[in-house]
């Protein structure tokens, strides 16, 4: 267990009576401290040290261009467990889980520094086969996005591109993709119909099915149910539970009921760093610090 | 605010309506007179003053100032009474242009009739208009039909009951032996002509091995068997031509036999008369009698005639096939070429090449390309294609043809292709907009599925981007079917006998020229002998390629349209 001082840094030439703000940022103590550019070591609930991590981050750090948007980031991913990572716009939610697939090296301006690991393999290594190791990951973006196919085409992309040609094989892909991901029924009778045809809704859980059907490590999903309505939430949401115990899931989530609802553990994170993380159940009744609690409880952002 | 705004509100609102108006004003004028063009008018008779009778088609009419030296000329009594009319309308006269024929009997197609030296006018009954393969149309009254030199008819009445009686089959005869002529008689001459050439390459072979190994060399001696065996066939093959063509001579001979045993004779209004053979006419209807169904018939008739048949009198009769022909099939091997050219380079430029400065300067170059004036394509296209590319080939291939050039002159695929540079950059500027347009979550989509660059291309950025490129390549057809000026440089010509695709091997005849409807209308409106008969062709010329062009831009809509249904309408 990483043990941190908890009590709240006050900082003298900031900390005066005349100062008009001072009494709020005195509350906020630590997140004051991130704001103004100093990076604390993350409290770490020990109950993670028992788990079998499937991702490790180590002192990962990256830059757009000039401006850095994570520092010193570590934190380990537990195997077959729900994480959730939660925390104000623009802290680096999303970064992080597309550092995870290298996703970032689409953008020009990208630099790294740190390490993660998949298991063994190190992701940022070079010599690293990108492509099959983006393979072993599924990845359920913000917005659905499926492809210009039919729904059919949609779901068995991943083996398309690996050459797979089995018709039976396909099908059957097909099929139990759609069933993990709850669209079976809806979706049977159009599976050669345009994918752009399905409701928002149907989109996001099709993009699901997409991203296991090549029975990935891994998933990763950003704000999976941000456009969505409370239904077809509570269809990811189910979704999510059903998929526990099989796979890994990586999810970012601004709703902390939803956070709380699905997951095993959480990261709260602020600017670019990770504040603290630990098991959902303790961290949403008691958390370690302070902040964490002034945020979920909305007292904050 | 308010008091500028308006303002410009009314300008700009304006301006759209002047553009509107001008481009709706063009249109409907080709329309009109494009319609018009075919419809059969009736003949009027002008009895003048000066006791001439002019007969014809009234074509149009205008106002004019006569000098009065030229009332001058008139009969005594008539000089007042023009004089007269001519006061009541402020000096201003009207007058008509009769189309009136007869050119091999009086020199002219056309006369111009002032309305102040007509006496009176009338609609003769039996006046008839002949539309005949050469000299144009004939104007008079039949007076009598001969079969075999016997007399058979001889009131205009009986006269024109004969010969619709036997004009059909006389036709039929007249294009069964134009197709002997040409199909079997050219199919003949092109087998000639390729044993002509073979034999040439013998020679040219025994010639060369002559050079390279001597006289006394085994590749000589085997080099001239080859020649000699090659000149027994030619000897051969010379003989059996000999005699098919004389049978298809024969054949042609009995046709024209059986055509010539009937004859017309028609008086013109002047009271000349003329004996006609019935092969030449190609239309005759009794502009008079005719009913409004009949004008229809005849109407209909010669928009068929327009739209299948070959031009005859130098283009300013007859019909455009060749020329729809032509345009429509450059076009298409223009766009096979122009698409996946500039589709790759587009994706080169818009998703491989890293964004610098040379990047830019190529894509201002592209779009400056567009500006770049299009003659300036046919001198590039005849410099470029025909005489470096298509010398090489015909050295390379056709050497012996040579001197004659095969591809190292003016052809279809010149043509294709230097249209095909001059619309590049269109094809270019909308894709690359159409691919810059493909959302950044469907790419990341497919490459967090795992796939490669050129997977993701190829399998959603590609079809996704298509009605875009589609548009691009709408563009372009648009661009290129109406373009004339370079195709004269590089291939387009006043006729061509021969399509370039045909029922002779190897059957697409890309080095042959073509004919093109936009270098028609240019040979229409300013190369024509008869340029009064000519100007209403060119507007229904110019009506059939707005027509055309249009049909190519529905076509290729309607296919962007599916497409678009299919991969981009989106329920969210
Ligand atoms: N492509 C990019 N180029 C430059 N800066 C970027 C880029 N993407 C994100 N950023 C910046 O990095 C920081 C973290 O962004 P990120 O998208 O990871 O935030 P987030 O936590 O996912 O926020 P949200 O909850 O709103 O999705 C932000 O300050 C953002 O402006
Ligand atoms: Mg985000």
């Amino acid at each position: 267990m990483v043990t941190t001082d908890t009590t709240r840094v006050t900082n003298g030439s900031n900390g005066t009576a005349a100062d008009p703000g001072y009494a709020e940022r005195k509350n906020r103590g630590r997140l004051q401290e991130i704001a103004a550019g100093k990076w604390f070591p993350p409290v770490v609930d020990h109950q993670l040290e028992r788990e079998e991590p499937v991702l490790t981050v180590n002192n990962f750090c990256l830059w757009y261009g000039n401006a850095q948007a994570l520092f010193d980031v570590s934190m380990k991913v537990p195997k077959s467990k729900v994480t959730a990572l939660i925390g104000p716009s623009g802290c680096g939610k999303s970064t992080l889980l597309r550092s995870v697939n290298r996703l970032n090296d689409l953008v020009d301006s990208v630099r790294i520094s740190g390490e993660m690991n998949l298991y063994e393999d190190s992701i940022y290594a070079k010599g690293v086969d990108v492509i099959e190791l983006r393979k072993r990951m599924g990845m359920v973006a913000q917005k659905p996005n499926p492809f210009p196919m039919s729904i059919y085409e949609n779901v068995i992309y991943p083996l398309r591109i690996d050459g797979v040609r089995d018709r039976r094989i396909l099908d059957e892909v097909c099929e139990t993709s759609l069933r993990g991901a709850a669209l079976w029924d809806e979706a049977k009778d159009r599976l050669h119909q345009s994918a752009l045809g399905l409701s928002g809704g149907q989109q996001q859980r099709l993009c699901v099915a997409r991203a296991i059907a090549s029975e990935p490590e891994m998933l990763l999903m950003d704000e999976p149910c941000s456009a969505l309505d409370p239904i077809a939430t509570g269809k990811i949401e189910d979704l999510i539970d059903q998929l526990r115990g099989e796979y890994t899931i990586l999810i970012v989530t601004h709703n902390m009921q939803q956070a709380a609802r699905v997951s095993d553990y959480t990261a709260f994170m602020y600017l670019g760093q990770l504040v603290e993380y630990g098991a959902t159940a303790s961290l949403f009744k008691k958390p370690q610090l302070k902040e964490t609690e002034d945020y979920i409880s909305g007292r904050f952002g | 605010m308010a008091s500028l705004g308006q303002p410009m509100v009314w300008l700009a609102g304006g301006m759209l309506a002047l553009c509107s108006v001008m481009i709706i004003a063009l249109i409907l004028l080709v329309v009109v007179r494009g319609m018009a063009t075919f419809w059969p008018g009736a003949i009027t008779s002008y009895h003048t003053v000066n006791g001439q009778v002019i007969t014809g088609e009234v074509t149009r009419s205008s106002t004019y100032e006569p000098r009065p030296e030229l009332i001058d000329t008139l009969p005594q009594d008539a000089q007042e009474r023009a004089r007269q009319l001519l006061a009541a309308n402020d000096g201003l006269a009207e007058r008509v242009l009769v189309r009136t024929g007869n050119y091999e009997l009086d020199n002219s197609h056309f006369t111009w009739v002032s309305n102040y030296t007509i006496e009176r006018m009338e609609k003769p009954e039996w006046f008839v208009v002949m539309e005949r393969l050469t000299w144009g149309r004939f104007y008079g009254v039949p007076t009598a039909f001969y079969v075999d030199g016997e007399l058979v008819a001889d009131t205009p009445a009986d006269v024109w009951r004969e010969f619709e009686r036997h004009h059909g089959d006389i036709r039929k005869r007249w294009q069964q032996r134009r197709i002997l002529e040409s199909k079997d008689i050219g199919k003949i001459n092109h087998q000639q002509e390729r044993a002509r050439l073979e034999l040439r390459g013998a020679e040219i072979a025994a010639q060369q091995a002559r050079i390279d190994y001597g006289v006394r060399s085994e590749q000589f001696n085997q080099a001239q068997r080859t020649l000699e065996q090659q000149q027994q066939r030619f000897a051969q093959g010379e003989a059996e031509f000999e005699r098919r063509y004389a049978d298809i001579r024969e054949e042609i001979v009995a046709l024209n036999q059986e055509n010539d045993r009937y004859q017309i004779r028609l008086m013109t209004v002047n009271g000349q008369e003329k004996s006609m053979g019935m092969a030449e006419v190609v239309r005759a209807y009794p502009a008079n009698q005719l009913s409004l169904l009949g004008r229809m018939g005849v109407y209909l008739d010669r928009w068929q005639e327009f739209l299948l048949g070959d031009p005859r009198e130098a283009n300013s009769e007859g019909g455009v096939f060749p020329a729809i022909f032509g345009t429509v099939v450059m076009t298409l091997i223009m766009v096979v070429f122009v698409v996946p050219f500039g589709v790759l380079a587009a994706l080169y430029l818009r998703e491989y090449a890293k964004a610098g400065p040379l990047v830019s300067v190529i894509r201002i170059a592209v779009n400056n390309l567009a500006g770049v004036p299009s003659i300036v394509y046919g001198v590039f296209g005849l410099g470029f294609f025909c005489y470096l590319v298509g010398g090489s080939i015909d050295q390379l291939f056709f050497s012996e043809k040579l001197p004659n050039p095969t591809f190292g002159t003016g052809g279809i695929l010149w043509a294709s292709l230097t249209l095909a540079l001059l619309t590049l950059p269109v094809v270019i500027v909308a894709t690359e907009e159409a691919l810059a347009a493909v959302p950044g979550s469907m790419r990341e989509g497919s490459y967090a599925s795992g796939a490669s660059k050129w997977q993701t291309i190829q399998r959603i950025v590609l079809p996704r981007a298509m009605p875009g490129i589609m548009t691009g390549m709408i563009l372009a057809m648009a661009r290129g079917a109406g373009e004339v000026a370079p195709l004269m440089l590089v291939g387009a010509v006043k006729l061509a006998p021969e399509l370039p695709i045909d029922s002779i091997a190897p059957f697409v005849h890309l080095e042959r020229s073509f004919m093109h409807l936009g270098f028609h209308i240019y040979d229409l409106g300013f190369q024509s002998q008869n340029s009064e008969a000519a100007i209403p062709m060119v507007f229904t010329t110019t009506l059939l390629l707005i027509l055309i062009i249009t049909l190519l831009n529905v076509g290729a809509i309607w296919l962007r349209n599916r497409l678009r249904r299919k991969f981009v309408v989106s329920a969210v």
